[in-house]
């Protein structure tokens, strides 16, 4: 019986049980964490990118840039909502309270990818804004003077340093994502917690189950840390740069007829 | 020669801060133009404004007859056409030497990438940064970043190249590989403004001098004449200021 083992049977025997759905539980919480960084990302770039659109000098009164403070209003509070909430409330909120009083009645994933995205959403909106605001103005301005629009400029220039700049923060999110999919177990997302959950409750080995679990958080978030190391030593690029030499400009310049 | 730019009645002001009050110049095809004048007279407002980095709250700006400050005018456009080069270069960080002079020329020219780049590396070729189109502008001298702005500027092959002060940023050993460059172009009949505190180029490479004080053009002429012979008090006073610093 599995209260006479020590604790490494226990651990064995638990392993060896419910290993697979162990992992399966580590797989979903890592899909969720991992598709909803990436379109809360997305999320948040379209509304920092949109919260910072000038308005031209003597264009003030005009019907866009009504509409524009309008947007930029709804977004804000948008941003204001879901940072200033709890998750598990905004899951509940939208899985029960939706299905209650409007009759939208999503599935639990559906759920589970709208929570979570829309929450990172806000979060990065926030950070997207601040990485904008902080590239130095000349950026813009050379941009401009070259003739780019703004949202050339936004896309050639100003985004790709501030997707650089706030990369850690992204990270941030994804590893708080990680973690914070526990909360989902409320609205039956079988993930690494909720198996936990079963688990312990099923053979009352809190201590064991809780270890394994966190051993396993622990791998994925530090994997993952790892990874955007890389990820930003890659987008820094070398600190060396190659000169070019006169074939090299040569074949630079014949290209054209390749 | 033809005209292509004019400045009619332009003024600025921040707020209640009067920075250009009455500017009044043309440019023509080939000039070379000097700004001089002593600092927060408002020289790269003018230019800024020009180049509607800036919005001017008065006066009408002439390029090729058409007020450009007119709403329908389509901003951009003119200013792929009237280039700017920055005292703080403001080369874009995250791409190459070689992708900040192909960039614009792809993006608002829609040039096709090959053509983009032939034309970069002809400019960057006459700048002499050729070797360095692999570099990021973090890894360049200073003098070195303005070379690279300026073959940045060139590649939209612009009608009228604006300068500001483009010297003033840089360690006085490469003040002169910049200017150099600046008198290439200016030797080939580009046309220029150019805000400067380098005297000897205004006096020796420019057709034209405009001294600008307190928001005005107090004088404005031929190099020889303004400097040998200025007119107005201010002008003597300030010429003789800026000569005794040398
Ligand atoms: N964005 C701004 N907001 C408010 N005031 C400004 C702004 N830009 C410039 N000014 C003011 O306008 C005046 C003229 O500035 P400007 O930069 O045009 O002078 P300048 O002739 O180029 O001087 P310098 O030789 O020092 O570059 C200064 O008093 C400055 O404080
Ligand atoms: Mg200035």
């Amino acid at each position: 019986m599995i209260s006479e083992m020590n604790f490494l049977g226990r651990i064995i025997y638990i392993l060896q049980s419910y290993g697979v759905s162990y992992l399966t539980g580590a797989g979903t919480t890592l899909l969720i964490a991992l598709v909803s960084t990436v379109i809360g990302c997305l999320i948040g770039f379209a509304v920092g990118v949109i919260q910072t659109i000038p308005v031209r000098e003597g264009n003030e009164r005009t019907p866009g840039v009504y509409f524009l403070k309008l947007c930029q209003m709804i977004l804000h509070a948008y941003v204001e909502l879901f940072r200033g909430t709890p998750m598990i409330v905004q899951a509940v909120f939208i899985y029960y309270g939706l299905a209650q009083i409007w009759g939208i009645q999503l599935g639990m994933w559906q759920a589970a990818f709208l929570v979570v995205s829309v929450n990172t959403g806000a979060y990065m909106a926030e950070s997207v804004r601040g990485g904008i605001i902080s590239i130095d103005s000349g950026q813009m301005e050379g941009a401009k003077s070259i003739g780019m629009n703004h949202f050339q400029a936004m896309i050639s220039v100003i985004l790709p340093q501030a997707f650089r700049n706030i990369l850690p923060q992204i990270g941030n999110n994804l590893i708080i994502n990680i973690k914070d999919t526990s909360v989902l177990s409320v609205i039956s997302i079988v993930d690494l917690f909720f198996v936990h959950k079963s688990v312990s409750g099923a053979l009352y080995t809190y201590f064991e189950s809780a270890s394994i679990v966190m051993l396993i958080y622990l791998t994925m978030t530090v994997t993952v840390s790892r990874l955007l190391r890389l990820l930003e030593k890659y987008l820094d690029g070398s600190e060396n740069y190659e000169l070019a030499d006169c074939m090299d400009i040569g074949n630079q310049m014949h290209k054209k007829g390749a | 020669m033809e005209k292509i730019l004019e400045l009619s009645h332009l003024g600025k002001s921040f707020g209640n801060h009067v920075v250009l009050r009455d500017i009044n110049f043309s440019v023509k095809k080939g000039d070379v133009i000097s700004v001089i004048g002593a600092s927060g007279s408002g020289k790269s407002t003018m230019l800024r404004c020009i180049n509607l980095l800036e919005t001017p709250t008065s006066g009408e700006i002439l390029f090729h007859d058409t007020n450009i400050l007119n709403k329908e005018n389509d901003i951009p456009a003119y200013r792929s056409k009237v280039g700017m080069v920055f005292q703080s270069f403001n080369l874009f960080s995250n791409m190459s030497v070689l992708d900040n002079c192909i960039v614009g020329q792809v993006k608002v020219l829609k040039k096709n990438k090959e053509d983009a780049r032939q034309k970069a590396m002809q400019f960057l070729t006459k700048v002499g940064m050729e070797p360095y189109i692999h570099a990021k502008p973090r890894q360049l001298s200073g003098g070195q970043k303005q070379r690279v702005a300026i073959a940045r500027a060139l590649a939209m092959e612009p009608e009228v190249l604006l300068f500001d002060e483009p010297t003033s940023a840089l360690d006085p050993l490469m003040v002169g590989e910049v200017l150099n460059v600046m008198k290439t172009l200016a030797s080939e009949g580009l046309t220029m403004i150019v805000v400067t505190h380098e005297m000897s180029f205004a006096r020796d490479v420019s057709n034209h001098v405009v001294y600008m004080d307190d928001g005005f053009i107090v004088e404005e002429g031929a190099p020889s004449q303004l400097f040998s012979e200025p007119k107005e008090e201010k002008t003597k006073a300030f010429l003789a200021t800026i000569l005794a610093e040398k």
